[in-house]
């Protein structure tokens, strides 16, 4: 090993991930006073917040004065089927408005309303118009925007210090491989410049992950290379635990021709913005798949439907604006009954529903994005959609409000997609974003403030070291394994078929043993030519955290006897309640994954109070019911 | 239900590379960046390319296409003749990396050169009031993805490696008017800050950077005039302005001067102007016309060599020495510049086009 060249750096916090979240917890970070380093596997910039096209939510209450953190905790708990973590939810509806603003002070141009505050516009399971949004390309404003404000860092960095990465930089095409640790608390984390194929090694007593998510082990996804699960490894290896892992939004509406643009988003506000969904035959058939917990809020006619775009407060919502899980399960129906298109998706009509200069400018991206990718004109013919897997539910288990992860271990944080808990069994839309700002300072501020309160700081064994370094080179080394090519399609297609939206039991043990099998390969997989720039050996390293994070999905998978947001048994069609009272943890025992049940953290009173008993029926225990109504009579007295 | 397909992909690093030659099935619908993850699954593993979102989102794919700058997820496999061979290359502004991936590290450290949003000191975060048609101006330039097109297609830096230093390029153009255009920024001297620091004075309005725009924002009309028809109201006479525009072309293409040299010394280390002919900055009238009259895409173009390294192939710096000061020059040491025109491979889209 001496011969390896690896290169030191010293930081007070290490912030892995540079999407929304990230950007976020470094900005905190370094506005604590700490010297701060943002790991980015691609280029700055580039993360895939820029995705997110919707928009923001934040109870800002711009549009309908009616709106409050209340609402907003209400849908998003509503939306997460009752199995988010509530003090996640809460704090996510307090701050969320605060965080938009914020973003303004550095530079972000959010549509505007006439009197000239934040527009904010209607999304699925949302009560009130709500996100904030730039056209449909908000993920682009707020990564872009995030980004500003750390080079304005920077330059003032520049003008204090001399030296514009005095206390803050950015790492760029930078892949970390293993987390360090001294003890029971994390030391350092190691990795490599993908250009260069160089070592890389950071002494900081406190990482933050925000990685985002897991979506490569599918095969039809929405996310770009980098959602490996890296983040999710990371801290399963370190001794942290993941909860939620069974839970996988699949995006209802995803392009499924022509190939080249499989798995592509279609934004929600098409929806919102009039689009409706028709089967082969030609019928709107979202009226047949309303559910009896979402019956009292959703249009039954298509009269009353078309009527509430332009008059939301006295008629009741279309049903194509139904929670995403909902949406993606009728559509998946409509395919099996034999009325989806040929490619095996259904239409996404707007063109006969609003006029192309309406459509362009409401939804422009939208239009470019299908108009040069597909030569397709959402003007002038319907889009063919159909489900993508697009975000993971699950991830670190953490403390809700320092976003300090569980386990065993000390000096690691999680925020954004990474972290679990805060979307339940299901998020909605334009809850990620403000899910982003609001963890991502949060997780930020508390690693700051962990890496003030030790007196000494964490030493990096180098045994550990060395062993990082053989780890990663051995792919390199072994020229007899399989491509990681082909592994990633093995792979793909073992989640996709047997642990996608629809799942059972006998194909989810299936499933087990063909990743057990897999694992077997993927330990033994070589990657050809050098350490520079080869995106084969990145893949083949990225491997080893997309097994382990597929065989949490898996056995939670195959634990959870019911169906709950985005998680649906076909063998177990209905919703639980004592399942609602679980969250599946896993963690790490050596190499195998762990799976233990946990009690979910019980709702404050004054919370729960803000559901009607009618709704809570739906949801809670007999037992869970009963306290519910004593409650109430107290407060009545 | 594929046919087969020829191309010719540039493989290489900062040593040196060539173009090489592969037959790669292509499906119905496809893009150049599926033909590329094709080939790194089956013949070329260690292929090297950059790419995030597919979905002309991110702007990381961006590449050289038959000596186009595009973004190679968003362009179509159908808009090639069948027999027709794809070449793809590097972007060729920037030091190669490996394959297709390039340095883009040019356009950061100008990004971090250009003052941020100022915000307005009296107004609380949650008070912003802003007219939709006030933010609209700037929102077209905040579009932009960062793909580095307009950077990669300018022709101020594309063959002439001395301007990097003192010309951001379009990108940061944009940057510099969305700030000026936003309606709460508290600085008022963008316009200024952009023809003093960042070089707006070298740009002659060719509009290559509009052209490329995968975005399509109006980059040279929207952007880069405005601002500097509003510096030269600050500062020059327009009709000494509008004259030299006229004749810039054919008569008298080297005595065009910059505003920044005609406005005298605005700033002292404004590099002086001769920048504009599309051929490059020789001042050599043969050699500018043998130079526009036609470009062989496959000449070997010489490649920067990179400087001396240790063992490791690092520099023979330590980390504490190396970054400011006495740094090697990052386009090798066997280069002088200006760069002869013969060795420079750029032709202005409308050259071939009846002058006006």
């Amino acid at each position: 090993m001496t011969e390896t060249r690896i290169e030191r750096h010293h930081y007070d916090v290490v912030v892995i991930g540079a999407g929304g979240a990230g950007l976020r917890a470094a900005i905190e970070a370094r506005l604590a006073g700490k010297k701060t380093a943002i790991i980015s596997k691609s280029l700055f910039g580039k993360a895939h917040t820029v995705m997110a096209e919707g928009g923001a939510a934040a109870a800002m209450g711009n549009m309908n004065s009616r709106d409050n953190w209340q609402v907003h905790f209400r849908d998003t708990m509503r939306g997460g089927k009752f199995l988010n973590n509530f003090r996640m939810a809460e704090l996510h509806a307090k701050e969320s408005p605060h965080r938009i603003w914020e973003l303004e002070t550095y530079g972000a141009l959010f549509d505007r309303t006439k009197d000239g505050k934040i527009s904010q516009r209607n999304f699925g399971g949302h009560e009130y118009p709500r996100l904030a949004h730039v056209g449909d390309r908000t993920g682009l404003e707020l990564i872009r925007t995030l980004q500003q404000k750390i080079v304005s860092l920077q330059q003032e960095d520049k003008r204090d210090h001399g030296d514009y990465e005095a206390r803050i930089r950015v790492f760029s095409e930078t892949t970390i491989t293993e987390l360090l640790l001294d003890g029971d608390r994390v030391a350092g984390a190691f990795g490599y410049y993908r250009e260069s194929g160089e070592f890389i090694l950071f002494e900081a007593p406190a990482v933050v992950l925000a990685t985002g998510g897991v979506g490569r082990s599918y095969k039809v996804t929405s996310n770009s290379w980098e959602y490996t699960g890296d983040g999710h490894a990371l801290a399963l290896r370190a001794g942290a635990t993941l909860i939620n892992m069974e839970f996988l939004q699949f995006h209802p509406t995803g392009m499924v021709w022509p190939p080249s643009v499989k798995g592509i988003l279609v934004t929600e506000s098409v929806r919102g913005d009039g689009g409706v969904l028709k089967n082969s035959d030609g019928k709107r058939f979202m009226f047949d798949y309303v559910p009896d917990v979402f019956r009292k809020q959703y249009a039954e006619t298509e009269e009353e439907a078309d009527r509430w775009y332009t008059d939301p407060d006295n008629n009741r919502r279309p049903p194509e604006l139904l929670p995403r899980d909902e949406v993606a399960r009728a559509i998946n129906s409509e395919v099996k009954a034999g009325r989806g298109t040929p490619a095996g998706g259904v239409y996404l009509d707007i063109a006969s529903r609003r006029s192309a200069e309406e459509i362009r400018r409401r939804l422009p991206s939208m239009y470019h994005q299908f108009k040069e990718l597909a030569d397709v004109d959402i003007t002038k013919e319907p889009m063919e959609v159909g489900p993508t897997c697009h975000y993971v539910m699950g991830g670190v288990e953490v403390d809700p409000d320092s976003g300090a992860a569980f386990g065993t271990v000390r000096g690691l944080f999680a925020a954004g997609e990474v972290s679990g808990g805060m979307h339940g069994s299901n998020r909605l839309g334009g809850n990620s974003l403000s899910d982003l700002l609001v963890f991502g300072k949060r997780a930020g501020g508390h690693a700051a403030s962990y890496a003030d309160q030790l007196t000494a700081r964490p030493a990096v064994a180098v045994a550990a070291v060395e062993a990082a370094v053989e780890t990663a080179l051995a792919p390199l080394q072994r020229d007899t394994g399989e491509s990681p090519y082909t592994l990633q399609q093995d792979l793909q297609a073992v989640m996709g078929d047997l642990v996608g939206i629809i799942r059972r039991e006998n194909e989810l043990v299936d499933a087990l043993a063909r990743l057990a099998e897999l694992r077997e390969r993927v330990a033994k997989v070589s990657a050809a030519g050098g350490r520079r720039y080869n995106p084969g050996w990145h893949l083949a390293l990225d491997l080893r955290n997309m097994l382990v994070v597929s065989e949490c999905t898996a056995k939670a998978a195959l634990e959870r006897q019911e169906s709950r947001g985005g998680h649906t048994r076909e063998d177990h069609p209905g919703m639980d309640p004592k399942w609602r009272q679980v969250n599946l943890v896993c963690s790490l025992d050596g190499d195998t994954v762990r799976l233990t049940r946990k009690p979910l953290p019980k709702m404050r009173g004054e919370l729960i109070g803000l559901f009607d008993r009618g709704e809570l029926a739906k949801y809670l225990t007999d037992e869970e019911l009963a306290e519910f109504d004593a409650l109430a009579e107290e407060a009545s007295k | 239900m594929g046919t087969k397909r020829e191309f010719r992909i540039w493989r290489g690093d900062e040593n040196g590379g060539d173009l090489q030659d592969y037959t790669v099935e292509v499906n119905e619908g496809e893009v150049v960046l599926d033909v590329i993850h094709r080939l790194q699954a089956t013949e070329a593993p260690d292929l090297a390319c950059r790419w995030n979102c597919k979905a002309g989102k991110c702007g990381s794919c961006s590449m050289e296409i038959n000596g186009k700058p595009r973004l190679s997820c968003m362009t179509r496999m159908s808009t090639f003749e069948e027999a027709e061979t794809v070449t793809v290359t590097p972007l060729r502004t920037f030091p190669v990396i490996r394959d297709l991936v390039t340095d883009v590290s040019f356009n950061y450290e100008k990004a971090r050169e250009t003052p941020a949003f100022a915000p307005p000191a009296d107004v609380a975060p949650g008070d912003y009031r802003m007219q939709q048609v006030d933010v609209e101006r700037s929102q077209e330039f905040r579009k932009c993805i960062e793909c580095f097109l307009c950077q990669t297609v300018c022709h101020v830096i594309r063959d002439h490696e001395e301007n990097k230093q003192a010309f951001s390029g379009p990108r940061f153009f944009i940057r510099a008017a969305e700030l000026d255009m936003h309606p709460l920024d508290a600085r008022t001297d963008r316009k200024e800050y952009a023809q003093a620091e960042q070089g707006l004075g070298f740009c002659n309005i060719t509009k290559c950077c509009t052209e490329v725009c995968p975005e399509h924002i109006k980059i040279t009309d929207n952007g880069i005039i405005p601002m500097k028809e509003r510096v030269v109201d600050h500062r020059y006479d327009p009709l000494v302005w509008l004259g030299s525009k006229i004749f810039r072309r054919g008569q008298v293409p080297q005595t065009f001067v910059t505003s920044a040299q005609h406005g005298g010394a605005v700033h002292s280390s404004a590099p002086h102007g001769g920048v504009h002919s599309h051929a490059g900055g020789s001042h050599d009238a043969p050699h500018e016309v043998e130079a526009q009259r036609g470009v062989n895409w496959r000449r070997e173009v010489p490649h920067p060599t990179a400087p001396a390294t240790d063992a490791n192939g690092k520099l023979p710096l330590t980390e504490l020495t190396f970054d400011r000061a006495a740094a090697p020059s990052p386009f090798g040491d066997d280069i002088t510049f200006p760069l002869p025109p013969e060795h420079l491979n750029f032709a202005h889209p409308s050259q071939d086009e009846p002058k006006h």
